[in-house]
């Protein structure tokens, strides 16, 4: 059987289908790729941290839906334009919110995401290293008589 | 019939866990061991009725019965037997049929096995047990059952979603379920020793086997998850730091906290409040697991049972089991203060604290990762995301700090360690991690940072466990015969946690290699076309249909040639599954040692350059992140089958102690 007769057939049906999948391929078209080695890698490294509006909590890297593709296009776009990643991100952001981006910001309205598990390292830290004094101090000395009947009811091993 | 059945068994076991709960308080409050036995036999009894009714929705499954709502909602008779037996716990009501299996099977597990345990905490145990069991139970009785039958019984059912219809993910919830609702049997014996007042080294040492055992199926759980992830969706990706994949971590993070803090209530009897917060914590966080996967509240790649309605009753039985758990906590817990032996900050114990504290501080990276998207949404308005690039921020520094310290945690003494004289044992260790980062910084390329960092962890645990062991059989001190006693002489407790800590090392070598080295290409080729990646060149030598049992495919058959000449060709499909009008790509993965070549096929495209559009990714060491975790797990495993912890040691070690004759005879 020749893959040409059948191939096209079922090709139209998988195209039908695309709409309900739910995952991804990492759909990048070979053929949008930046020329520069560098600039295009440049150009991945930040599909990584832009999210795919539409998908089930993907990154444009990882997305085969048209918006990603789209997105993709605009980052490539901007990099060869020799745009900076802030200048990229805030273009984002204007258009998204910051939703897209897949690392949240360093703000005030995420203090408690950044902070709260180092806050927990320090004040752990600090309570275990408090804890250390009121060890020591509670570990007071045995005395004379004490060591006395230690020494009796101690039995030498062997 | 059976479908009627199954319902009533599962109204019966409801019925059932009540009982358990009445019969078991009641005879710890009058003393009466009657009761008590007959809340053990309501475990028993509410154990076989949810068997019973998990095989009778089994056989609507297998006979693909389409009268019930279900089975027509998920499944096909053209599917493979496997997935029609798979297919009872792919939708909501089945999987909250399993969760409830699970929970009986527990409950019944303390009632039969738990002989060794005071007469008292047991029947709190039990009765407790049996309260998990009224409320989800119940859930899945009024809320989610599985037995609604149709007025009208449909030819032909809607079938499983394609992607579900793989062998690995067919056997990954049952390990999941096993692992999340393991923790309730560590949540209901801390409620019971809270309620006595008890929380101490002989608890500990009840709660120990339970932890491992559910921390083990956790961990074989979520592996294979991961795995699924990394050959279903196509792109080799394996941990995406999703809500439902952390979901099932921050019960792991909690588990794998209470293992090594419950070591230290057991041998010194220190840190019993924790312990007991931590057993708590850990069953509480797979509620949090179950509520966060099934209601749909935030979304991910893997979410496919979802309801939002039914999202808001898991969200009560969440609030009301841990809230009255809790809260019990808070009034008991004040009163166990003062128990446990003193220690100073180098120890053993100085170190499993430490752990925990860096446990305690990852786990609420994953859970504010999770949810403060949530919370900012609720408080302000304002939409975030949290993605990997987060983790990578906080979670990743936070455990790297943890792994470094791990390996010197065994090698201090009770009490107080000499911590000079543990950093000149683990000077060898240190030598080779450090070598081996300076080797990865140097000959690899092009990203160096990251693979050397994980090569020296890795490394760094690896040999760290090795040279405690090596430590313990006094290896190159003492002449080999004794060398080889000891090693016979090592408790399997031991071995558990050198296999754990080393199989922790070998995913991290993995994890920093994949991450990092991972290469990709990606080119429309026609017929007799080729791509390299890596090393290794693939030439597209045909595409052909190919008719599966209920999918229709198109394979691509790929020449494979390598740094080693010609290898075997690789051959991704693509399936259309025309019951739920579905595509998806079958991966083609060709193991090459630890590392694998990853192929997939997509459309075929027209225009300029028709063809069809593959993928290739070179994933180096990606089963040592897999490797690795199995390792972690069967360390639970040999540590869980230490005579030590077996269940009923204890007792018997108490009647021996009593009469020492008796012992002298064996």
């Amino acid at each position: 059987m020749s893959p040409v007769r059948l191939g096209p057939k079922i090709s139209g049906l998988l195209a039908a289908a695309t709409t309900v999948i739910l995952m991804a391929f990492s759909a990048d078209d070979p053929g949008d790729r930046l020329r520069d080695p560098a600039a295009e890698a440049h150009a991945r490294a930040l599909f990584r941290d832009i999210r795919c509006l539409v998908c089930q909590n993907q990154s444009i890297d990882e997305s085969e839906a048209p918006l990603a593709e789209d997105l993709r296009k605009i980052v490539r776009a901007q990099v060869a334009a020799g745009r900076t990643d802030a200048q990229i991100k805030a273009y984002i952001v204007a258009r998204y919110g910051e939703f897209a981006l897949e690392r949240p910001t360093v703000s005030l309205g995420n203090a408690v995401l950044w902070g709260a598990p180092f806050l927990v390292l320090v004040v752990g830290g600090g309570g275990l290293f408090l804890h250390r004094g009121r060890a020591a101090a509670a570990e007071t000395p045995l005395t004379p008589e004490e060591e006395a009947r230690l020494e009796r009811i101690s039995v030498p091993p062997t | 019939m059976t479908d009627e059945l199954g319902a009533f068994a599962l109204y019966f076991a409801l019925a059932l866990s009540g009982v358990q709960v009445l019969a078991s308080a009641v005879g710890r409050l009058k003393k009466n061991a009657t009761l008590r036995g007959a809340g053990e036999g309501a475990a028993l009894a509410a154990f076989l009725a949810i068997a019973l009714a998990f095989a009778a929705l089994m056989h609507a499954f297998v006979t693909s019965d389409f009268s019930v709502l279900n089975v027509a909602a998920n499944s096909h008779t053209d599917k493979p037997l496997l997935y029609k037996v798979a297919a009872v716990w792919g939708s909501h009501e089945g999987s909250m049929l399993l969760w409830c299996l699970a929970l009986t099977g527990f409950g019944m597990a303390v009632a039969v096995f738990g002989q060794g345990l005071p007469s008292g905490l047991k029947a709190l145990t039990v009765a407790t047990q049996g309260g998990l069991g009224l409320l989800f139970i119940g859930y899945t009785a009024f809320a989610s059952n599985p037995f609604v039958r149709l007025a009208a019984a449909p030819v032909e059912g809607a079938s499983l979603n394609p992607i579900l219809q793989d062998p690995f993910l067919a056997i990954h919830p049952p390990f999941l379920y096993a692992g999340y609702v393991g923790f309730s049997v560590v949540f209901s014996l801390a409620v019971a020793a809270l309620i006595e007042g008890r929380v101490d080294a002989a608890w500990a040492r009840w709660v120990r086997p339970w932890t491992l055992a559910a921390w083990s199926c956790l961990t074989v759980g979520i592996t294979l998850g991961s795995f699924w992830a990394y050959y279903e969706l196509g792109w080799g990706g394996w941990w995406f730091w999703d809500p439902v994949e952390n979901a099932s971590f921050m019960p792991w993070l909690v588990g794998a906290a209470l293992l090594h803090s419950s070591i230290v209530t057991e041998k010194r009897g220190a840190l019993a409040g924790w312990t007991a917060f931590l057993a708590l914590a850990a069953f509480t966080f797979s509620m949090l697991g179950a509520f966060l996967v099934r209601s749909g509240v935030l979304t991910s790649v893997h979410a496919f049972a979802v309801d939002p309605k039914r999202g808001v009753i898991l969200l009560a039985i969440l609030a009301v089991a841990a809230g009255s758990a809790f809260a019990l906590f808070a009034w008991r817990a004040p009163g166990l203060r003062g128990q446990g032996g003193l220690f100073a900050p180098v120890s053993r114990e100085g170190a499993l604290v430490l752990n925990n504290l860096f446990f305690a501080a990852a786990t609420l990276t994953v859970a504010l990762g999770t949810l403060y998207p949530l919370i900012r949404q609720a408080l302000t308005g304002e939409a975030i995301s949290v993605g990997a690039p987060y983790y990578a921020l906080t979670f990743a520094p936070i455990m790297a700090a943890c792994l470094i310290i791990l390996p010197a945690g065994p090698l201090l003494a009770w009490k107080r360690a000499d911590a000079l004289g543990a950093a000149q044992r683990l000077s060898a260790a240190a030598v080779l991690a450090l070598a081996a980062a300076l080797l990865g910084f140097f000959v690899l390329q092009p990203d160096k940072l990251g693979p050397a960092v994980g090569l020296a962890i890795g490394t760094w645990l690896i040999a760290g466990s090795l040279t405690e062991l090596i430590v313990r059989i006094r290896l190159g001190q003492v002449p080999g015969a004794e060398v080889l006693r000891r090693l016979g002489g090592l408790p399997r407790g031991q071995w558990g946690m050198t296999l754990a800590h080393a199989g922790l090392g070998v995913f991290v070598l993995g994890a920093a290699f994949e991450t990092s080295g991972r290469i990709d290409a990606a080119e429309v080729l026609s017929i007799g076309q080729s791509l390299s990646v890596g090393q290794y060149r693939l030439t597209l030598k045909s595409v052909s249909p190919v008719d599966g049992p209920n999918y229709a495919a198109e394979r691509a058959v790929l020449a494979v040639t390598g740094p080693g000449g010609a290898a075997p060709d690789v051959t991704p499909e693509r399936r259309f599954y025309p019951a739920n009008r579905q595509t998806t790509s079958q991966v083609a993965i060709q193991r090459r040692g630890a590392s694998d070549l990853y192929v997939v096929v997509g459309e075929r495209r027209e225009g300029r350059r028709p063809g069809w559009l593959v993928r290739a990714y070179w994933n180096p060491w990606a089963r040592l992140i897999f490797g690795g975790p199995i390792l972690m797990a069967l360390g639970g495993l040999v540590s869980l089958s230490d005579r030590r912890l077996r269940l009923g040691v204890g007792a018997r070690a108490a009647r021996r102690t009593q009469s020492p004759l008796a012992g002298a005879a064996h």
